[in-house]
This record gives C-alpha cells, sequence and structure tokens, in this order.
C-alpha cells in the first residue's frame, strides 16, 4: 500500500497523473511535463517533496555522531541554518544516501533524506546514535514545498507575515531558518533559485493554492527529474547506490578527507581510491543525433572501454537529449550509446548542462 | 471517455488505422496512447518501400517519460512515413488521428481481412478493462 503526503487530495484534485516513487504515491505531472518544466526555467514551480524524510537529531552528541555518520564534515557548518550536503556511506563506502543537514545549534541538526531510503536511514542512524547519546525525531508530522524558479522566491515570500517574508528573502544561499511554524530554506534540486519550505502538514494545502493563485506552477515528479538532470544532480538509486562509492559518482567533492583523525564509516575503504584515483567516473553525455538516452543503454568509450548510462532523458532546455553515464575515468570526447540496437554518437561533456535558466554548453565544440 | 472517432478501427496495442480511398492504409496512436505517454520528444516512423508482418514493431514514439513500439495492425509494405514527426513529434499529441499519423501501408492481398481489427465501441472496452 503506497503513502501518501498530506497533499494526496490536492493533487488528485489537480487532475495530477499519480505514480509510485519509493513506495508513495506521487503526482508525476499535472498537464504537461515539459510545460511544468519550462514553469521552473522561467517563471517559478511548486513540487511536492513531502515523501522525503526530515529527521531532527538532538542531544549533546549530535556533532560527534553526524562526523561519524557523514562523509562531509559538519564541523564546517558553524553558522545556524547552514545546510550540507553529503553522502551517509557503509563501511565499504558505498553510498547509503545522500542529503542535505541543517545546523540549528550545538544540540539541534535537521537532516532531510531520500523517500525510498528514510525507514533504512533511519534504523541505521537509531543504531548509531545510541553511543552518542543522540535522539533521533521523524518529522512526519511536516510537509515539504520545493519553490523553485528565478521568481520563486518572491512568490513563496508573499505566503509569511511581512516581516517573516522579508526574513526569508534576506536568506543566502544553502541556509534556512525557521519563521513561526515553518523552516525556509534557500535549497533545490532544479538548478535554480528558490526555497524548500517545511511546515505542519495542515498548512500545506493552503499554502499549494496560495502559491497557485500567485501563477506558481503545480509541477510534478516528472519536471523534477528533468530539471535535476539539466542541473547534474545525481538521483539517488539510479545515479548511485550501495554498490557504487562517491569518487566514481561525481561526488568526490563531498568527501571531507581531512581532518585526517576524523574516522567517518567508509573512510577506511575510500582512503586508498583517493590515492590511487577512481578507476570510474560518473559524467554528463550530451546526444548528438536525435534519439532519447535512457538509463541503463551501453556506452563504448573507445580505447577507454565500456560503461552505461545511469540517468538519461530528453532535456527541454537544450531540446536535445542528455544523460549521466558511468564510464572508465579515460573516457573523453566522442563515445557511442547503444540506443534500440544502434549506435548513436555522443560527448562526454562537463556539468551541469544548465543553471539558472541558461545552457552552459557554450563551447562550440558542446553544440552538435 | 476517449476521443474515438467512429470511422476508424483499432488494435488492442492503441493504434488507429484509417482507410484512405486508393485502399492503403493510415496508421497512427490512438488519442489515449497519446495522453498516456505524455510529451512525445522523438517519433521514428519506417521508410517507404519496408515490407512489414502483422505485428511486427515498425514506429517507435517516445516522451520524456518512456518509449514505445508501435506496431503494424496489418501485414504489408509502407508507403510513407510521416515526413514531419521528425522535426515536430508533438504534432502527434496535438493531433493524433489527423497531421499525427505514423505511417501508410499498402496492406498484403487478404491481409486486411485477416487483421482482426476492433471497432470504436470494441476498444472502448479495452480501455475500460485497462482502467480496472
Amino acid at each position: 500500500m503506497a503513502r501518501q503526503t498530506p497533499l494526496f487530495g490536492l493533487h488528485q484534485e489537480l487532475g495530477a497523473r499519480m505514480v509510485d516513487f519509493g513506495g508513495w504515491n506521487m503526482p508525476v505531472q499535472y498537464s504537461s511535463q515539459i510545460g511544468e518544466h519550462h514553469a521552473v526555467r522561467r517563471a517559478a514551480g511548486v513540487f511536492d517533496v513531502s515523501h522525503m524524510g526530515i529527521l531532527d537529531l538532538r542531544g549533546a552528541g549530535v556533532r560527534a555522531l553526524l562526523q561519524r555518520l557523514l562523509a562531509n564534515d559538519v564541523a564546517k557548518l558553524t553558522t545556524p541554518g547552514k545546510a550540507l550536503y553529503s553522502c551517509m556511506l557503509n563501511e565499504q563506502g558505498g553510498v547509503l544516501d545522500d542529503l542535505i543537514v541543517y545546523f540549528l545549534n550545538d544540540y539541534w541538526y535537521r537532516m532531510v533524506v531520500n523517500a525510498g531510503t528514510r525507514d533504512r536511514d533511519l534504523a541505521w542512524i537509531r543504531e548509531h546514535a545510541g553511543a552518542f547519546t543522540v535522539e533521533v525525531n521523524e518529522r512526519s508530522d511536516l510537509a515539504m514545498l520545493a519553490v523553485q524558479g528565478p521568481e520563486a522566491r518572491a512568490k513563496a515570500a508573499q505566503l509569511l507575515p511581512p516581516a517573516d517574508g522579508a526574513a526569508a528573502l534576506a536568506l543566502d544561499g544553502f541556509v534556512g531558518r525557521e519563521l513561526g511554524q515553518w523552516f525556509v530554506a534557500r535549497t533545490g534540486y532544479t538548478g535554480e533559485d528558490g526555497f524548500e519550505i517545511m511546515m505542519p502538514a495542515s498548512d500545506a494545502v493552503a499554502a499549494w493554492r496560495g502559491l497557485n493563485s500567485l501563477g506558481v506552477a503545480s509541477c510534478g515528479l516528472g519536471a523534477r527529474d528533468t530539471l535535476r538532470l539539466e542541473a547534474g544532480m545525481n538521483l539517488y538509486g539510479h545515479d548511485m547506490d550501495e554498490s557504487t562509492q562517491p569518487y566514481e559518482s561525481n561526488l568526490g567533492w563531498t568527501v571531507a578527507l581531512a581532518p585526517s583523525e576524523r574516522r567517518f564509516i567508509g573512510r577506511a575503504a575510500l582512503e586508498p581510491i583517493a590515492r590511487a584515483g577512481s578507476q570510474r567516473k560518473l559524467v554528463g553525455l550530451l546526444l548528438e543525433e536525435r534519439g532519447v538516452l535512457r538509463a541503463h543503454q551501453k556506452v563504448t568509450a573507445a580505447p577507454a572501454g565500456e560503461g552505461e548510462i545511469t540517468s538519461g532523458t530528453y532535456s527541454p532546455t537544450l531540446e536535445r537529449s542528455i544523460a549521466l553515464a558511468r564510464l572508465p575515468s579515460a573516457a573523453a570526447g566522442q563515445v557511442q550509446v547503444e540506443v534500440r540496437g544502434k549506435l548513436l554518437p555522443a560527448r562526454v561533456v562537463r556539468l551541469p548542462f544548465v543553471r539558472a535558466g541558461r545552457s552552459l554548453l557554450t563551447q562550440t565544440k558542446d553544440i552538435p | 471517455m476517449s476521443n474515438l472517432p467512429a470511422d476508424l478501427k483499432y488494435t488492442k496495442s492503441h493504434e488507429w488505422v484509417r482507410t484512405l480511398p486508393d485502399s492503403t492504409v493510415e496508421i497512427g496512436i490512438t488519442d489515449h496512447a497519446q495522453h498516456e505517454l505524455g510529451d512525445l520528444v522523438f517519433v521514428e516512423v519506417p521508410d517507404a518501400g519496408r515490407v512489414v508482418k502483422a505485428d511486427e514493431p515498425c514506429a517507435v514514439v517516445e516522451s520524456v517519460k518512456a518509449a514505445s513500439d508501435v506496431y503494424a495492425p496489418i501485414a504489408g509494405e509502407i508507403t510513407a512515413g510521416n515526413p514531419k514527426l521528425a522535426a515536430e513529434p508533438e504534432i502527434v499529441n496535438a493531433d493524433p488521428y489527423g497531421e499525427g499519423w505514423l505511417m501508410r501501408l499498402k496492406p498484403a492481398p487478404g491481409a486486411l481481412t485477416a487483421a482482426a481489427l476492433l471497432s470504436a465501441a470494441q476498444y472502448q472496452q479495452v480501455l475500460d478493462a485497462e482502467a480496472h
């Protein structure tokens, strides 16, 4: 039985097509997936991300616990509200999940984890929390809305009382703060500016309708996927999982090996890879012909070897197909992808493909 | 209720078939099919002259979400693939029974009568059954 968010009834009323995602019954699109994508790149859209897990970790040992559990170092967080993106690894260095953690005070951090992994994460964190006297609470009482796009912050701020709205607009990137009963953070998963807002579940329907009335488009997981892929962001379970490590997932930048005395879970497995270099890497691919790249298609990168697409789609912004692919580390330039029995030419390109509404494929050699 | 013109024949795999005055047939995907797929971003149609068997995959329609084969409802020889769809696949979404046709085919002798095509009412029953 798939779980439902507090917005389930509203999604149905708005005519959304619903799909199962990580055990949750979620809207994939309302009208046109491409229309929703462009709404976010050009104006503003709102996504229901209440299926993601919000975990509050409280106690005197919370920083020490997170320094043990996370590959990135929460010691980097010194101002209240500041967020950090990190992987949580197993002892083999495989990625259990990717998450955002907010530093709220010395005794309280808040974590946002993926929907499909939230139960497993919770069990893993609780298993390790006991030794650090940290209490872990899953905030199932909260809904979460992602409001994204160049006009998103200005629209969303209008839902708040004027003083709180001004405070929200003053937030720096990757910072969140409590405003009344809401927690507003300047974060997202689209490559656009915007907020992710955690609020009491009972506020969610009115907030969504309020955003719609301000011209913010209802957007489904379909548009969320094309937006994040254009932004070069990984999707857990597709681009990385327990069987892959951060260095072969374009996430080496999130692994904090300094200071060397911080013994986070997975460190021992990653150190030799960091020294020798990973044998594989996750890169962006741009298809040079018509067609659509899809996950699991085989990539031939002669002479480096073979690899596989981990996520592929049609990019509405670039009007061509793009993908993330895991390839041998030496792969570069032209590659071939097996699409429905044919070999199509594609090119390894720098990520992201799109940021803040604009194509980053500026070099003419990137444009076929 | 789906948009199902009564003068067309249909298949369980969501193609439609129109008999043209020169007794060739025009083939496309139904309004229900284009709606289920969502925004189409790539369409591959067969070349004229290709000979196809009944139920042979002969065209591909891809949306942002997924790729789907289109099957020949009738055995015969392709006389045309819709040349507009390479540049404008979204025509299939906008006008699935008109400008969004995929291919034209000259049925093999006896193939049209041999094909178990559905009336609009019978195809509606297929859709009703799928909805449950």
